[in-house]
């Protein structure tokens, strides 16, 4: 077409060259319009979120690092005399006090077993969580089996190794060993509780609702209370279990019950095909249960399991309440020490102590959503 | 399995042993017997225990004097007359205080926050999403105990309080707020504000009315606006000015008058560490309650209602809200319980809850068994009155959805 005539003046003969994009719509600025002021109220918000920020992070700024107190070998560096009226964080108290914190008053000498049961916890959940690395069967029946008998040896001791007594446990040391009993405590109570719960016998049910709905009623601190009021009459006066070995029963029970429903709901996933399934194949309850159901329930009950696990982990700070001194017990009994004697170490121990509880249970909730990612692919119908 | 190997069995031939039914009754039976071996060995263990302790199980120390004080207490309570039983009763009140206000800030705290985390200004949600990560990562003891600290070191003395516009003061001791002081003819303006909500709702119902009939929507905002204030602020005047404000002095060392007619309100450090605390760690939860619930709506529906020439504000109201509100409803409940229950970690500020009540009965009267028994049902009984506001809640919704 064009041949056949000279094209018409107002036809563009020259390409020309590609204008960069509006600034308002691209970089940084269009990025700020689109996210920050696409509207007056939008544009008020980020004002009042920048001033929120500068109002919490400033003074969090100022206590943490620019005002905080580094070097000092008491509480006398931190106070208001040696450091000025706005003293900020006292971190002489963390670095002096850690292995305090960590160990508590376990036996110097014998730090050591301590110190291989973290390695031993460490392994174990790796080898459990860890998708790639296979053998879970034997992971779980380490968790469940090996590993308590190993760890219980090492920190009560015995068999060659140096007795010590649980009294002298305490701080990171004792609420990581709260945290683990009542892992590996409720996983094998919560399935047994889960499958009585959905099971066709009514005694069996019943039981199992009475038990979930009693624990998840009421709160631990009165679980605790129980086990270490009430289970001194209920067992026999010669059995006298110590106050944590109470404590943990009690932690046990009560997130057993969690653990059930979690696992209960788990199982409730599957579909319905798979026990059926598994009944023409002519698998007896046992089997199916073995090789159909927990596999598959427990998988899809891994995000909820977790989530039960951030909770406990949590939880362990209310053993302190029957006079357990767990890692936030011990960090402020150290802080009440009279070499401690300043206006920020309680709040520098608040700060030390949440962050490791943030760190670990943070980690948790990031595994739990990336399994969940991960398990969303296949089974969902 | 497969065929019946031995003749004469009942089911089909195959062995009673195979037969479900038997096997189930057999289980069954089994597990009552363990069980009731359970309960009467523990049995038997209490009572060899406490024959050996020389205890006896009996609940008439509630009717004995308790003796130690309780602060705050909702009802009278006198150190030197009231009773076990009454100190258990302002326990409780004090729970339920602390949970009731606990759960209308958590509420409204976790509602701003869960929606902000879907705001589309970038810094709103980020702000929103590392509030719920810290929040909901650090345990509650901890944020109880740093809540009540920061109550107590770096506040004034009494004497220096922080005063807010000359009626609220800070300080040390707590929080002191002006009180209310209802005269005589009070009832008036409360009748006068019933009338006007009753009001109210019949000509909303109308409109709503008139709007399905006609398509036009009579305006009620305005008249309903000047009825619901108007209606009490006439009864106010014409009874005579019967409500007023008692504001907090300075009375010496202290801050009041904190007993008498003229008492203002005194919150404690411990109920405000409590509340603050739970609040703050609860709002995280209900936050992403909150974010799931509104995401859990599916676009279409969005589009749809503006398909339907719904303004944004209609669709929230009218088709995104009712929905999620049924995806929200039963874990919200769940935050609700959980922070009812978690008033008792008031053990770990001082902050005298039911537990704490119980635990100073305990120790004192040495009924631990019956102590113990009395805060369980109690615990059972709210989460029970909970669950069962819960189903029938769950129930309505169901029908409204088709």
């Amino acid at each position: 077409m064009s041949d056949t005539m000279s094209s018409p003046s107002y036809i563009q003969t020259v390409r020309l060259e590609p204008q960069a994009a509006p600034t308002a719509t691209s970089g940084a600025i269009g990025w700020m319009r689109k996210n920050l002021f696409s509207s007056v109220l939008n544009a008020v918000l980020t004002v009042l979120a920048i001033a929120l920020i500068v109002v919490v992070v400033i003074p969090l700024y100022n206590f943490v690092i620019g005002n905080a107190v580094l070097v000092g070998a008491s509480g006398q560096a931190c106070t208001t005399a040696a450091a000025g009226a706005h003293v900020g964080a006292c971190w002489p108290f963390v670095t002096n006090r850690f292995w305090n914190f960590i160990y508590s008053t376990y036996p110097e000498a014998e730090r050591w077993r301590v110190n291989l049961y973290f390695l031993l916890e460490i392994a174990t959940f790796v080898w459990l969580l860890v998708p790639r690395i296979g053998g879970k069967g034997w992971a779980l029946l380490n968790l469940l089996v090996v590993f308590p008998l190993l760890s219980f040896w090492l920190l009560t001791g015995g068999l060659g190794l140096t007795p010590v007594e649980t009294s002298r446990w305490g701080g990171f040391l004792l609420t990581i060993v709260v945290a683990t009993v009542g892992i590996t405590a409720s996983l094998p109570l919560g399935v047994l509780f889960a499958l009585g719960r959905r099971s066709t016998m009514p005694v069996a049910r019943y039981l199992s609702i009475a038990f979930i709905e009693y624990f998840r009623g009421i709160p631990l601190i009165v679980v605790l209370f129980l086990a270490n009021i009430i289970l001194r009459y209920f067992l026999p006066a010669s059995w006298n279990p110590d106050t944590l070995l109470r404590a943990l029963i009690g932690m046990s029970l009560f997130a057993s019950a969690y653990m059930a429903e979690v696992i209960r709901g788990g199982i409730a996933a599957i579909p319905k095909g798979q026990f059926e399934g598994a009944q023409a194949l002519g698998l007896k309850y046992w089997q199916s249960l073995a090789f159909i159901i927990l596999p598959q329930g427990l998988k899809q009950a891994i995000p909820g399991i977790v989530n039960t696990f951030i909770a406990m982990f949590k939880d362990t700070t209310l053993v302190a309440a029957v006079a357990i001194p767990d890692l936030l017990a011990t960090i402020i009994s150290n802080s009440q020490s009279t070499d401690w004697l300043a206006p920020t170490v309680l709040y520098t121990g608040f700060i030390f102590a949440a962050s490791i509880y943030w760190i670990f249970c943070f980690a948790m909730s990031r595994y739990s959503l990336w399994m969940e990612r991960r398990l969303d692919t296949g089974h969902k119908r | 399995m497969s065929i019946a190997t031995e003749p004469g069995g009942g089911n089909g031939g195959s062995s009673w042993i195979n037969d479900p039914k038997t096997r189930s009754i057999v289980f069954q039976v089994a597990l009552v017997v363990l069980f009731v071996a359970l309960v009467a060995w523990l049995a038997n263990n209490t009572m060899t225990n406490m024959a050996r302790l020389g205890t006896r199980l009996s609940y008439s120390y509630l009717g004995e004097n308790a003796g130690y004080p309780i602060s705050p207490a909702l009802i009278e309570y006198s150190v030197s007359a009231s009773s076990y039983g009454r100190a258990l009763v302002v326990g409780l009140l004090n729970t339920l205080l602390a949970a009731g206000i606990g759960l209308v800030f958590a509420t409204i705290l976790g509602f701003i926050i869960g929606i902000a985390r879907l705001s589309s200004n970038w810094l709103i949600a980020k702000i929103a999403q590392v509030y719920i990560e810290i929040f909901r990562n650090i345990p509650p003891v901890l944020q109880l105990m740093f809540w009540y600290a920061l109550m107590r070191t770096p506040m004034p003395d009494p004497k220096n309080s922080f005063v807010f516009f000359n009626v609220a003061f800070l300080n040390k001791r707590g929080l002191y707020l002006p009180s209310l002081n209802f005269g005589d003819g009070s009832i008036l303006i409360l009748l006068a504000l019933l009338v006007a909500i009753a009001v109210t709702v019949f000509l909303v119902r109308r409109a709503r009315k008139l709007q399905a009939e006609t398509g036009r929507r009579p305006r009620v905002i305005f008249l309903s606006l000047a009825l619901l204030i108007g209606l009490p602020v006439i009864a106010f005047l014409a009874a005579g000015m019967p409500i007023t404000a008692n504001i907090p002095v300075h009375a010496g060392f202290n801050i009041g008058p904190t007993t008498g007619p003229n008492a203002v309100l005194a919150l404690g450090p411990e109920l405000i560490g409590i509340v603050f605390g739970l609040s703050i760690y609860t709002a995280a939860f209900i936050a992403e309650i909150v974010r799931g619930g509104i995401r859990s709506i599916s676009h279409g529906q969005t589009e749809a209602a503006r398909g339907l020439g719904l303004t944004n504000g209609q669709n929230l109201r009218l088709v995104t809200v009712p929905q999620a509100v049924r995806v929200i409803i039963p874990p919200l409940t769940n935050q609700y319980l959980n922070l009812t229950k978690n008033t008792s970690l008031g053990h770990f500020i001082g902050y005298a809850d039911l537990t704490l009540v119980n635990e100073t009965a305990m120790n004192q009267s040495q009924h631990t068994i019956e102590g113990m028994s009395i805060v369980m049902l109690i615990y059972l009984i709210i989460s029970i009155i909970t669950s069962i506001l819960m189903n029938w809640f769950n129930k309505r919704v169901a029908l409204v959805e088709r």
